[in-house]
């Protein structure tokens, strides 16, 4: 029991235990509404607990007629007869316990891994407007700690509790079929016992919040201190934090201690009452024996019902702990399942069109291999697909009081390239957002080759947009899969041609296993500049009609850019392009700049005009006058 | 391996004292229980001397409240040395990493670093408490039970010995092979979490790519084959349990039927066989109690090793022997920056022995300013990394006013060098706060100072509650350009002799950029600026430009002359279109 005192943590760890679940009802219905396919097992747990707990008892009240029928008689027959009796109860005990704890591990872990999977499959459905709001330790915190709570309440908590409540029951009955005087004795001690545990328990409890409390401290100062740990060492900080870190230390250890103390103190307490309610019934069992009220059967088997009797009251307290916490889990894991997923209301989607050589681009390279694709309506017409964006007078804010984007009007049209340039938060990534649907606009419309993007299929939708972002993420798993993250049919040779085109070729041939090179934690062992050219290599391999490369270049430097211009170039012929890059390189080819600034387009034209205009285009890049 | 973690103990030690003598008391007391209730039950009831039985009955009551006592007390103690331990421990540790070189830290990443001082802290501390109240408990246990049943009959104690065996293999064999089941499960816990934590990361990857079914379909086989071992370990563990009762109902019914016909020939009381039933379960129960600290010593032991492996971690760079006194400089003067023959590789298996800088010689002399550019991975904040000492060279020296850096105190080293880096962090706290990190006792004047050279005081007094804002952990609250002039002001602060810019202003826009590198010229005169950058518009006007390929120096110079001269160069500015404003 002590080992539960101990805080147990995961990313975003929370404070466990005392915790108040809000709607005990409710969460129930749900867990149980989980538990339906089951219903036999939870069945056979149930009567197995009953059977096992039933046996335990009943071995100790065996006791009785085994002492005062068979020994103190010496009736040695019936005696190995009743041995043979209670031999079988003991064997139906242990084999109803067995039952019982395998059922209860298979369904716990089965209905667990329902959730689990549940509540993934709804996080991938979810918006990302609700990523955006919830850190990724709080929804991590869901998949670990909450979990581990319900797993521990489904495997542990609910049979104990069950199992000790039986218990407690069935020792009080017997014992007052035995004696109803003794347990009269017994039951004052129970009283003073389940007092003295409840005061406890309020102490530890409150201790424990304390400790819990400054664990947080100390825990976020140990992530700061570890992530900023180059930084310490550039300042020459180290004697500052070590004396910091040792304050808080030290303070955690002085609240530990007393949290650790009290939880462990409660059981030794317990246990001696328990014995004191021993000697007494010893002692008063002894006198009503010798008074002629009770049998040496009947006391034996009193003194093992007042050592059973006082271990559930212990155990219920701890496990209805835990039990709490669980739902409180519980909770916060179906509040995520009740969000409401991405609202996707197009009916529009995107088939492959049945004639291939109408694509002017066949030529192109061996990755289009002539696949071309069109809009299908719900009407069964079908609609070219050939990447022609507007947008007008399009309005979009995250949050209600902050307006990001104002009025913004513009047109894309097929095969050209539109750059967005502009400082820091001035919304060229918003906009960007708004064509995938990664949000949705306020007012204004956007089409997709006339068709307003809301009536698009989010899925096709997405399809047809390759996005290059700024921070790349990569997956676990080879370089050659994440190239084939783009396209999962994706031939080994297509991916390298990608790889190629993207100038990654190089380096990766360079790494001791190439293109099987296991990328692990987002690709820690690459540089950024080499994680953006697996990502181009990815885009290439998708093969959309339309492009978005967000700052897709940034961590390259300028030689490297150059070398892979050529491939840019062929990435970019055919389709629409959306160029969003601070570099004066990435952006001058472009079909049309759109210079934003506080989310409105203040220019718009090709490089030739903008430098012309010596507008704040001409400001950016030139660096000649002051801004800001 | 546990043996090494004792001296952390510290003054705690003598609590295992005390643990010591309070455990057996405890033991002594509450295994007193059976035996005199069987003498209740032998002596004071056949005799009906109710006298007696009160007596006795005092006597229990009495060592109950003894062993309340003891048993708190162990409690107090265990827990102040188990938590004493944790801290000393944890601090041991937080210390060590401070010392840590960058190499160090490459070594071991972030997060592992963090679990190691929390989790597996919290761990060994657990083991710690355990032991103190159980591993001692249950030894103690098991031979007071044994002695107090021997004393009550020795004959039947035979039961037992034939008993203790075949539960103590029986368990083992079943915690032995749990125990790999159980390194499968949390192998796959570990491989699922990675999956979700990927997935919560790179979730826009996801959406854009429309990769929903294709993650739920992983994320379904990695969930299964975790239920499929947890399930599999689970049922092998279910069989521990049920094993241990009918060993222990076995051995009662043993006891009861020889004790039976003992007690009906008379040379055994009724109590006494109570009593020895009573001792037949303590044993039974420290037996259990057994297998459990194995389970918790199996567990324990990754992370104990964990743990050592940090601890046993020699900083590879360590502060100079000050044995030569005089020839260890007490400060840095003029700011003199020599390379004399570097080579550089790191140490890591997948450098695979190959240089990142081979051959480098320059000198900048004190209070230029001078650039460094070059493509991805051509090793420029690696060479400016060797100034600090934040890595030592594989071959040759680095100079600092003359002077190798190795024979610098590490602290004046440092000191001496403020140094802006690429992946720059700022801490919780206010802007203030977060800048007096490079001079404790700056003053409003000086902060205001740095702030404006840095080109952030504007923006600062913008701010609602300008120098007082309080940032977010990692500077979450603050654009990425204003968190890189906030950096800068920081390293400002410090008064460097050396100031280094690790392509600190990439986020800056090249108006603001110019405004920082005039301040720079005209606030710094006497301090030696090294920038690394990307944008040749940062790095024309210096006064000494470095051109790295690939590790190598491939010209030094300035604009006019590299343009002129260095192919790499003009493609650079090439590719800059540099030509553009002039």
């Amino acid at each position: 029991m002590a080992a539960n005192s101990t805080p147990k943590r995961g990313p975003g760890s929370r404070p466990i235990g005392f915790e108040k679940p809000k709607n005990l009802i409710q969460t129930t219905k749900r867990i149980l509404s989980y538990l339906k396919n089951s219903k036999l097992q939870v069945f056979l747990v149930i009567l197995s607990l009953i059977v096992s707990t039933v046996c335990g008892l009943l071995g100790s009240y065996f006791l009785k007629p085994l002492i005062d029928q068979y020994i103190v008689p010496k009736n040695f027959r019936g005696l190995a007869l009743a041995l043979v009796v209670l031999g079988i109860i003991y064997l139906v005990g242990s084999v109803a316990s067995y039952i019982q704890t395998r059922l209860t591990i298979n369904v716990s872990q089965r209905t667990i891994n329902v959730m689990r999977r549940d509540l993934f499959d709804k996080m991938q459905s979810l918006e990302l407007s609700y990523f955006d709001s919830h850190s990724h330790g709080e929804l991590m915190s869901r998949f670990t700690n909450d979990f581990d709570n319900v797993q521990l309440m489904l495997e542990q908590s609910l049979t104990q509790l069950f199992s000790g409540m039986l218990t407690f029951v069935g020792c009080v009955v017997l014992m007052l079929i035995l004696s109803p005087l003794l347990f009269l004795l017994t039951a004052i001690v129970l009283v003073l016992m389940i007092f003295i545990s409840k005061k406890i328990g309020e102490k530890s409890r409150y201790y424990f919040q304390h400790q819990q409390k400054i664990l947080g401290e100390l825990d976020g100062y140990i992530e700061e201190n570890i992530g900023g740990l180059k930084e310490v060492k550039v300042f020459n900080h180290e004697d500052a934090e070590k004396a910091t870190f040792s304050n808080l230390n030290e303070k955690f250890r002085e609240a530990a201690t007393s949290a650790n103390f009290l939880a462990g103190a409660i059981m030794p307490i317990m246990g001696n009452l328990n014995n004191i309610a021993y000697a007494a019934t010893s002692v008063f069992g002894g006198v009503l024996t010798i008074l002629g009220h009770f049998t040496i059967g009947s006391l034996g088997a009193f003194l093992q019902f007042s050592r059973q009797v006082g271990q559930p009251i212990n155990m219920i307290t701890s496990q209805l702990n835990n039990v709490f916490a669980a739902m409180a889990g519980a909770e916060r894991i179906f509040e995520m399942m009740d969000q409401p997923p991405e609202v996707d209301d197009g009916k529009i989607i995107l088939v492959q069109s049945s004639s291939r050589s109408t694509d002017p681009g066949a030529d192109r390279n061996v990755l289009r291999s002539g696949r071309s694709w069109e809009w299908k309506l719900p009407d069964g017409n079908t609609v070219p697909l050939k990447g022609d964006v507007r947008f007008s007078d399009v309005n979009f804010s995250y949050v209600p009081e902050k307006q990001i984007l104002k009025q913004i009007s513009l047109y894309a049209k097929p095969g050209q390239v539109i750059a967005f340039v502009g400082s820091t938060g001035a919304g060229k990534t918003t906009i960007t957002n708004l064509i995938n649907r990664f949000y949705d606009i306020e007012d204004g419309t956007i089409t997709y080759d006339g068709i307003d993007i809301r009536k698009i299929k989010k899925d096709s939708l997405r399809h047809s947009l390759g996005m290059v972002l700024q921070d790349t993420h990569l997956f676990t798993g080879t370089i050659l899969d994440n190239i084939r993250y783009g396209r999962l049919d994706a031939t080994d040779e297509e991916c390298v041609e990608a790889a190629k085109r993207a100038s990654a070729h190089s380096f990766i041939s360079r790494l001791p296993e190439g293109y099987h090179t296991v990328i692990s934690g987002d690709g820690a062992n690459l540089s950024q500049g080499q994680r953006q050219l697996i990502a181009i290599a990815r885009a290439y391999v998708a093969d959309p009609p339309v492009m978005i490369l967000d700052e897709a270049t940034s961590s390259i430097d300028t030689r490297t850019e150059r070398l892979i211009e050529k491939g840019m170039k062929a990435l970019m012929k055919g389709r629409t392009v959306f160029v969003i890059a601070h570099r004066l390189s990435t952006v001058r080819n472009a079909n049309a700049i759109l210079v934003l600034e506080h989310g409105e387009i203040i220019e718009r034209g090709n490089h030739e005009e903008l430098i012309a205009q010596k507008g704040r285009y001409y400001q950016l890049y030139t660096g000649i006058n002051q801004l800001e | 391996m546990f043996q090494r973690f004792f001296p952390y103990l510290g003054k705690y030690k003598k609590n295992l004292i005390f643990c010591f003598f309070l455990v057996i008391s405890d033991v002594i007391c509450e295994l007193m229980m059976p035996l005199l209730m069987s003498k209740i039950v032998d002596n004071g009831i056949p005799q009906k001397n109710i006298r007696y039985i009160s007596l006795v009955g005092i006597t229990m009551v009495a060592l109950a409240l003894a062993s309340i006592l003891f048993g708190t007390l162990n409690m107090k103690f265990s827990a102040e040395a188990s938590q004493g331990f944790a801290a000393n421990l944890r601090e041991s540790l937080f210390n060590k990493v401070q010392s840590f070189s960058f190499a160090n830290i490459d070594h071991f990443s972030t997060a592992s670093l963090v679990t190691r001082l929390t989790s597996d802290t919290t761990q060994m501390q657990v083991t710690v408490m355990m032991c103190l109240r159980i591993l001692l408990r249950a030894p103690m246990m098991l031979v007071c039970a044994m002695v107090f049943a021997i004393s009550i009959n020795a004959r039947l104690s035979v039961i037992i010995f034939i008993a203790i065996p075949i539960l103590v293999v029986g368990t083992m064999l079943v915690v032995r092979t749990a125990e790999r089941l159980f390194t499968t499960v949390q192998k796959r816990l570990d491989g699922l979490n990675g999956t979700i934590r990927e997935n919560l990361i790179a979730i826009r990857v996801v959406k854009a790519f429309v990769r929903a079914r294709h993650e739920k379909e992983k994320f379904k086989k990695a969930n299964n084959a975790l239920t499929e071992s947890a399930i599999q370990a689970g049922n092998l563990i279910s069989l521990v349990s049920p094993i241990m009762m009918l060993v222990l109902n076995g051995a009662t019914l043993a006891v009861i039927w020889f004790g039976g016909k003992m007690v009906g020939t008379g040379s055994m009381g009724t109590g006494q066989l109570l009593g020895f039933i009573s001792y037949l379960m303590q044993i039974m129960i420290s037996t259990m109690m057994f297998s459990m600290i194995f389970i918790l010593f199996a567990r324990s032991q990754a992370s104990g090793a964990r743990i050592l492996e940090v601890l046993d971690t020699e900083p590879d760079i360590r502060n100079s022997e000050p044995a030569g006194q005089d020839s260890q400089p007490h400060s840095m003067n003029s700011g003199k920056i020599e390379f004399r023959n570097v080579d550089f590789r790191y140490n890591t298996a997948e450098s695979e022995g190959k240089n990142v800088l081979s051959d480098i010689n320059f000198t900048v002399e004190p209070g230029e300013i001078t650039a460094i550019i070059g493509g991805t991975g051509s090793g420029k904040s690696t060479m400016v990394n060797l100034i600090p000492r934040l890595y030592d060279t594989t071959c040759g020296q680095v100079l600092v006013d003359d002077t190798d850096v190795r024979n610098y105190d590490l602290d004046t080293l440092r000191s001496g060098i403020g140094m802006v880096l690429q992946k720059n962090v700022l801490f919780s706290g206010t802007i203030r706060e977060n800048l007096l990190w490079g001079c404790a006792d700056a003053d409003n004047e000086k902060i205001k100072n740095a702030a404006e050279i840095a080109q952030a005081h504007e923006f600062i007094e913008g701010l609602p509650d300008g120098y007082e804002t309080v940032l977010g952990e990692g500077g979450v609250n603050v654009s990425g350009g204003q968190k890189q002039r906030l950096c800068i002001a920081r390293a400002i602060l410090k008064n460097p002799r050396i100031l280094i810019l690790d392509d600190s202003t990439s986020a800056v826009d090249t108006a603001t950029e110019a405004k920082i590198r005039e301040a720079f010229r005209n606030s710094l005169k006497n301090t030696t600026v090294l920038i690394i950058a990307q944008r040749i518009s940062s790095v024309k006007d210096a006064d000494k430009i470095i051109v790295l390929d690939d590790g190598k120096i491939s010209g030094i110079g300035t604009h006019e002359e590299l343009y002129h001269s260095n192919d790499i160069y003009r493609e650079i500015c090439n590719s800059q279109q540099e030509g553009l404003a002039s």
